[in-house]
């Protein structure tokens, strides 16, 4: 009896070990909106943990304690979206610590609140609006990065502009270019639906784009990449001050290839 | 002053300083102990090893260490004080006008004194922009649009209220206002990634400044844009500049979209005293240059004669200040005495 108990319990915790694991390669695709970094490899979120009752329990800091609650609103509202998908999710929980509104924030989480129902009328409208302004700049970062990636390996402008969705998923490209390509994709239903014919590159209206305007383009965009470069770096810095993390500043490649369990153990 | 190796002279005026006390005896609750421990982790995460400072120093300094800091081992010639009030936060108030008076009162020749308001304050609010407009002769202003109040979440400047206040403030002869478009430091939500008040209000008011502190960042992108169209938008460089320790290739970045959109003429240095010291930011940006991959893009060049702009030139003429007189005047008092050439080479 107790050998069969032991097994019962052994098979009982991989579950449990396979669905905190669902869990937090779930909030990994949930990333900060304004840094178009996941909040895990940001090392935003300190605990996902699934209990016997299937219910999963969030917590999660961010840089500081005045980090913008709009922000902070919807990114846990992301992850509560995200991880709720996940069809034996019973509930989720999500809470927010050391924030000047942690308390509001969480309540109004707990309650199923909007942040307009939250923070009331001043809140000035839902969310919708700023995470769609979001996840346009995320688009056009993850544009100039494969641009830039493809103009570098010699693509003529003329190519470029007219490549379909499965043209570019069919160019040969190396590992560097495939991981920008693969994050481009992930955005560019952003601007315009996904059809197979559709053009690969389109600007943030959904329009083509030029080949002799191309080198115009690109430069334009780049300023919103070191814009979400530089508040990427002073993000991550100032979470390793206040939380007094080993390394201030984690190189990405050497983040993505920690597992999640790992990478946040605190 | 900064004297170049050969001998030219530098004259400095620190755009963004200020005189506070985040000391646990001025904090009036957890709000105030937060804020001074963010500023701490800005300071601590950005500046080199050597140039970190205790917490209780850093919480409270006093005038002495302010005026070393910024005119003895650095290389300010002046500085302008810009208030933070944060009395919700503070039982005396963070970084007042008062406050920061007494420095101006001991060592005239060497402050700016810079006021504040809110239009949230109503009639009220422009009475005492009078009063301490008129006490002080303020020549500028700091604004913290995004700052909560109560049921506000922030304010515009393109509001009703703002529009009188700034017509008040053009009345008063305030030339120059400061406003704080940078990282969070006080919970925002309306004017989060806005920086398009700014362009409104540079039309409407041609005859005033708009200093944008912090270049807009985290909307640098959204910035450069404006600025590029309006004559009077000004790109402070608060918080931009430490990068150039810790994140050189970001700072190349940075400035060199600045200078391509923005322009030579309306970049201004501000140290963010007490949360960077002049020294170390002013050394390292006079032995910076901007890398060619980076010039390749914009074109941009940081040369001698922009960098006499950005640490001097700009906010000089923007607060009217004779520089050959008030390097005069500040070596007449003796200001330069402590200046032995070779110790001010750059290293």
């Amino acid at each position: 009896m107790k050998g069969h108990a032991g097994q019962n319990g052994q098979t009982h915790n991989r579950q449990a070990e396979d669905r905190q694991a669902e869990v937090w390669a779930c909030l990994q695709g949930v990333t900060d909106p304004e840094l178009d970094e996941s909040v895990t490899e940001l090392n935003f979120v300190t605990r996902a943990d699934v209990d016997p009752d299937n219910r999963v329990h969030i917590e999660f800091r961010l840089p500081t304690y005045w980090c913008a609650a709009n922000f902070s609103f919807l990114m846990a509202d992301d992850m509560r979206r995200a991880v709720s998908a996940l069809d034996w999710v019973e509930g989720v929980s999500v809470v927010l610590g050391e924030h000047m509104y942690a308390d509001k924030i969480n309540a109004g989480l707990a309650t199923g609140l909007s942040f307009q129902e939250t923070f009331g009328t001043e809140a000035d409208g839902s969310l919708d609006d700023l995470r769609q302004t979001f996840l346009v700049k995320a688009f056009q970062r993850r544009q100039v990065a494969l641009l830039n990636h493809l103009i570098a390996a010699s693509h003529s402008p003329e190519t470029i502009v007219s490549l379909t969705l499965t043209e570019l998923d069919c160019l040969a490209v190396d590992g560097e270019g495939g991981k920008l390509l693969r994050r481009y994709l992930e955005r560019r239903a952003v601007v315009g639906p996904l059809r197979s014919d559709a053009l690969a590159f389109v600007d943030a209206k959904g329009a083509r784009l030029k080949a002799d305007g191309l080198a115009g383009y690109v430069s334009g965009l780049r300023r919103v990449g070191i814009n979400a470069e530089f508040n990427s770096a002073l993000c991550r810095g100032l979470l390793s001050v206040r939380f007094d993390l080993e390394t201030p500043v984690t190189p990405r490649s050497k983040a993505s290839s920690k597992s999640p369990d790992s990478q946040h153990v605190p | 002053m900064y004297r170049t190796a050969k001998g030219e002279e530098i004259f400095v005026i620190d755009g963004h300083t200020h005189f506070w006390d985040g000391s646990p005896a001025n904090q009036k609750n957890i709000h105030g102990k937060q804020f001074i421990e963010c500023f701490y982790a800005y300071h601590s995460n950005l500046s080199p090893p050597s140039e970190k400072w205790e917490k209780d120093k850093f919480e409270k300094y006093d005038a002495k260490t302010m005026f070393d800091d910024l005119f003895v081992t650095g290389y300010d010639d002046m500085a302008i004080l810009q208030p933070t009030y944060l009395t919700d936060f503070y039982k005396n108030g963070f970084n007042t006008t008062e406050r920061n008076s007494a420095l101006k009162k001991s060592h005239p020749d060497r402050f700016i004194l810079n006021g504040a308001f809110d239009p949230r304050d109503g009639e009220k609010g422009i009475e005492d922009l009078h009063a301490l407009s008129e006490k002080y002769k303020l020549k500028g202003v700091k604004l913290y649009t995004a700052e909560w109040r109560g049921e506000s979440k922030g304010y515009k400047l393109t509001d009703k209220a703002s529009y009188k206040y700034l017509e008040a403030a053009q009345k008063l002869g305030i030339k120059n206002v400061h406003v704080h478009k940078g990282p969070t430091i006080l919970p925002l939500n309306r004017d989060a990634f806005d920086v398009a008040d700014i362009d409104d209000v540079a039309t409407s008011f041609q005859d005033l400044n708009f200093i944008v502190e912090h270049c807009g960042l985290p909307r640098l992108d959204d910035f450069c844009w404006i600025a590029t169209q309006e004559t009077n938008v000004y790109a402070g460089l608060a918080v931009a500049l430490p990068f150039i320790h810790t994140r050189p290739q970001y700072f190349a970045h940075i400035i060199s979209e600045l200078l391509f959109w923005v322009g030579p003429d309306k970049i201004l240095y501000g140290s963010d005293y007490g949360i960077w010291t002049p020294k170390w930011l002013i050394d390292k940006f006079m032995a910076f240059e901007i890398p060619a991959d980076v010039t390749k893009e914009t074109g941009s060049v940081l040369s001698m004669e922009t960098k006499t702009k950005i640490l001097g030139l700009n906010a000089a003429r923007i607060y009217g200040i004779d520089v050959e007189a008030q390097k005069k005047k500040i070596r007449v008092g003796g200001g330069y005495a402590h200046l032995p050439e070779a110790v001010h080479a750059p290293r």
